[in-house]
């Protein structure tokens, strides 16, 4: 049984030039998305991202980047209407 | 429960019982009874009599989340350090950065912490980590953040292990019962705008039949509210629990499935056999209904990422509302014809 969401459309990137091998992405990931590997962070599993952002915002050497937001019909839809009221930027969250 | 004294002052020692009310709590706020104002106040506890060189766990100030956790840590030594997070969980809070690096450290200096322990690690729940930037706490107040298990459930082994998780306490999951607990959250959330749809469902009927009288308006009305309620079970009731099972990735996918699979289901056990246009209206409608709710349920899952459900409601939702619209008209059509 494995739960996988849409392929090819996650927005996370690695820039494993900056990456220091600290191995703290490996530890916040929930999906095991990194792994590494001979001392530098590789994306092993790119479409498991969920987008949390857990790993850019604990990533010392600022070496990952996400747009990061819930994966959630309402929050979305939410959020496309604020965007027309507040200029928008806002990412979505849970109400 | 009493106060144990530290460096910093006393700390309020908190029971590990979990009472009825509690449990009354959990159950309430699961089906939406004051589910947005179940929190405990911020700040620093104890759990048993920890001292010194005790763990420090910190956690949200969601009151389902404290519960949980001094029922799991019963028996133990260890200091509970719950950020303002407005009883909101720690997941949902890290998403929004109250569960954040700014209240961390504000936290830590308004509890004294500093002068309650003479380690300086703490505890933080791997689902904080998208609002806690770790390099960051230690640069400011000098304490590590290690990460610990997801859920609460697995910390007694974490903490018995040396503090270290094993790649099962580390990954996200969402079997069946995960999936089955929030079906309450989806239907609580349904319910308001069902309300309005079974409204417009006997308006419609309102209009096209011929003879208005309440027994006429109801034998056009309540089918297709009835249909409406199977929809909605499809897609916030059935999808969910058969989640891996339904064929596809996206949600509205597998919603329509559901949907589809109930709609043929219905035309055959109803007692006289319907005709093509209601056929039509029953056959676009249903999975239409299914698709949306089931789209809705991706807020509840582990591991849709934001990026997937806009591509997802970018193409599902133009086909639903044209499948609305088209079973709509059938429907209209059979009863003026």
């Amino acid at each position: 049984m494995s739960l996988r969401y849409l392929k090819d459309v996650v927005a996370l990137q690695l820039d494993e030039e900056k990456c220091s091998g600290c191995g703290m992405c490996t530890q916040v990931c929930v999906h095991g998305v990194f792994a590494v590997n001979e001392g530098v962070a590789h994306l092993v599993d790119r479409d498991g991202c969920m987008e949390c952002g857990a790993c850019a915002r604990n990533c010392p050497a600022n070496a990952v980047s996400v747009r990061s937001g819930v994966g959630c019909a309402y929050a979305v839809w939410r959020s496309w209407f604020r965007r027309k009221e507040e200029g928008g930027g806002v990412s979505p969250a849970c109400s | 429960m009493g106060w144990v004294e530290t460096g910093s002052g006393g700390v309020a020692r908190v029971s590990t019982d979990i009472t009825l009310p509690d449990r009354l709590g959990g159950w309430g706020v699961r089906w939406g009874i004051k589910r947005m104002h179940y929190a405990v106040p911020a700040g620093l506890y104890a759990i048993g009599q920890p001292g010194t060189q005790s763990p420090v766990l910190v956690s949200a100030n969601y009151k389902l989340t404290f519960d949980q956790l001094r029922r799991k840590l019963s028996g133990r030594d260890v200091w509970l350090l719950l950020l303002e997070t407005f009883g909101i969980n720690v997941w949902c809070a890290a998403g929004k950065g109250t569960f954040g690096t700014l209240e961390l450290i504000n936290r830590i200096d308004r509890t004294g912490l500093g002068g309650v322990v003479a380690h300086r690690t703490l505890i933080v729940p791997q689902l904080g980590a998208p609002g806690i930037a770790a390099h960051e706490i230690k640069k400011t107040t000098g304490f590590k953040v290690h990460y610990g298990p997801i859920r609460a459930e697995d910390l007694p082994k974490f903490l018995d292990r040396g503090m270290k998780a094993t790649l099962a306490m580390r990954r996200a999951r969402f079997n069946f019962r995960d999936r089955l607990v929030l079906i309450p959250v989806e239907l609580v959330q349904a319910w308001k705008p069902s309300l309005l749809v079974c409204l417009l469902i006997f308006l419609l009927s309102a209009v096209t039949v011929r003879d208005l009288n309440l027994p006429s308006l109801l034998s056009t009305g309540l089918p297709p509210t009835v249909l409406y309620v199977v929809a909605l079970v499809a897609g916030s009731v059935v999808t969910p629990i058969l989640l891996p099972w339904v064929p596809g990735r996206a949600f509205s996918l597998k919603g329509a499935q559901v949907g589809l699979l109930l709609a043929i289901l219905a035309a055959v056990v109803m007692s006289s056999p319907l005709k093509g246009t209601d056929l039509v209206a029953l056959m676009f409608v249903l999975p239409a209904v299914g698709a949306y709710f089931a789209l809705n349920f991706t807020g509840c899952t582990t591991f849709t990422s934001l990026s997937g459900v806009e591509k997802e409601m970018r193409i599902a939702l133009p086909m639903i509302i044209l499948a609305l619209v088209v079973g709509a008209v059938a429907w209209a059509v059979g009863r003026l014809i």
